[in-house]
């Protein structure tokens, strides 16, 4: 059993396999199931990720209505082809937006490691799938791949913005997405681990501040951006670049800085954008609390 | 390792909007029901940190309430628990708690009926993966993702080794095992996670056993 990224590299190159496969050899061995069996589980999740993504780009709102629609929006804006970026990254965002505002809106999705940060692993791997025509059994090797990463990560650091501010949700999930990236687009094991390397390092320090509690603001958006890190990461990974801070070491600093976070920027809703004068209104407005509670 | 699995991590299939507290509440409420064997007359829902600050933001009271109405954390009947338990005669309360908790994301469930009671603490650990902390007043650690058996027990020499004897007899493997007790011989409480599923005969033969009190089981 691999407990850390170092280790999960060095069984993936000794034994010359993909970190998907380690990760199913792994699932195999832990619970005693069959290979067709856990293959066939994340098949199912894959299902959900593909509807999720499908209903928000028809077009959802949450009960709140502080979040929905902008998936749509972007998917006219990439047809109209006048974009600044490209055509890829904003397939992404506006897929892993999908995702998240499908959650808002109390639709199923899969958790992926969360549901606030549940877009980011389908929304890349629904555009990358464009790019570089997989089969089903590639896309759920992406699943695995994600989960391999994710699991060092909660097991060494934590998924929960509670715990550990949203670099612990959407910085984990963006990780997650960059490393099995690089995976489906073919590259090594270790540069799997500098995608995740990199982007980590751009989601430390980020707080979990939602607007009246609820995971929608800024959460729908720190999806598309957390997406969009991933793919950039995966292109540096693929280029050749390192992170000069092993990844291991970059998820525990991850977790140092979410202990030493003060509690009012994980998950209570008491400081950042749920404590601006907007943000406290939007609060207001939703559950008629008085104005002046909190700061 | 507090996870274990590729599907702690992806995964669950779930409704919205929070995997910590909507499919990790829906969890917890999901236990006290199997804990409690039946649907309860009546429940006290208390809230501590997170889950206090935001609960009706992230609908920790309708997944907790449809948990213990039995739903799964992908139940979309969820949604209307609350309506769903009003119409079964399920009287539900929620307190908003100011203590501070060793997790922030903790909830106390008292349920019960005419005929028992039960009091659980759960903790709500990240990506809908839970853990209960507290039954009856035990303390124990119970992750709810295997088969286990709650043994409650009088602190006496012997009853440990009488219910491990019994499950080596069926050829069941003990994962995890706890023992907990409010004061020296009084009663305990033995937590115990197995790999394979318990049949009801291991648990008449547990019951029979000496100084066992009740026996209960959770399947996963």
């Amino acid at each position: 059993m691999f407990r850390n990224v170092a280790e999960l590299i060095e069984i993936a190159e000794s034994t010359n396999k993909k970190i998907s496969e380690i990760m199913i050899e792994q699932e195999m061995e832990f619970t005693g199931k069959s290979r067709e069996d856990i293959l066939a589980q994340m098949d199912k999740n894959l299902e959900i990720m593909e509807q999720a993504v499908e209903r928000g780009l028809e077009g959802v709102k949450s009960v709140s209505g502080l979040t929905g629609g902008d998936a749509v929006l972007l998917q006219k804006y990439i047809e109209k082809g006048n974009f600044l970026t490209g055509k890829n990254i904003l397939d992404a965002v506006s897929k892993a937006v999908a995702t998240n505002e499908v959650n808002a809106a109390m639709g199923t999705i899969c958790a992926t490691p969360t549901a606030g940060s549940a877009g980011v692993v389908p929304g890349t791997l629904f555009a990358v799938k464009n790019v570089l025509n997989p089969t089903r059994e590639e896309m759920i090797n992406f699943l695995f791949t994600s989960g391999a990463f994710g699991f060092v990560v909660a097991n060494n650091a934590s998924i929960s913005g509670a715990a550990g501010g949203c670099q612990a949700e959407v910085g984990s999930a963006s990780g997650m997405a960059a490393a099995a990236i690089v995976e489906m687009a073919g590259g090594t094991p270790d540069q799997c681990a500098q995608a995740m390397a990199i982007t980590l390092k751009n989601m430390l320090g980020l707080v979990c501040d939602p607007v009246a509690g609820l995971v929608e603001v800024p959460c729908v958006k720190r999806n598309a951006m957390g997406a969009a890190n991933a793919m950039v990461a995966a292109d540096m990974a693929l280029a050749g670049i390192t992170s000069r801070i092993p990844c291991d070491e970059v998820i525990d600093a991850m977790y140092k800085i979410g202990q030493t976070m003060p509690t009012a920027l994980k998950e209570t809703a008491q400081g950042g954008l749920a404590a601006t004068p907007t943000g406290r209104e939007l609060e207001a407005k939703i559950f008629g609390v008085p104005l002046q509670k909190g700061d | 390792m507090k996870y274990r699995s590729v599907f702690d991590i992806i995964g669950p299939i779930m409704i919205g909007p929070s995997s910590s507290h909507t499919a990790g509440a829906a969890r917890i409420g999901r236990v006290a029901r199997s804990l409690f064997g039946r649907q309860p007359k009546w429940a006290n829902i208390s809230f501590y940190g997170s889950f206090a600050k935001t609960y009706k933001g992230h609908g920790t009271d309708v997944a907790i309430v449809g948990g213990l109405l039995d739903f799964d954390t992908y139940d979309e009947r969820i949604k209307t628990s609350l309506q769903l338990a009003d119409s079964l005669g399920v009287s539900i309360s929620f307190h908003e708690e100011d203590a501070i908790t060793d997790h922030p994301n903790t909830a106390k469930v008292v349920l019960g009926d005419e005929d028992g009671e039960l009091e659980l603490v759960g903790i709500s650990i990240g990506g809908g993966k839970i853990e209960i902390t507290e039954l009856n007043g035990f303390a124990l650690k119970l992750s709810g993702n295997h088969p286990a058996l709650l043994v409650v027990h009088d602190d006496r020499y012997g009853a440990i080794a009488g219910v491990a004897n019994v499950l080596a007899k069926f050829a069941i493997n003990i994962g995890h095992m706890e023992v907990s007790r409010k004061e020296k011989g009084k009663k305990a409480l033995m937590t115990i996670e197995v790999d394979q599923n318990i049949d009801d005969k291991v648990i008449q033969e547990l019951s029979a056993l000496p100084n066992i009190t009740q026996v209960t089981k959770i399947v996963d």
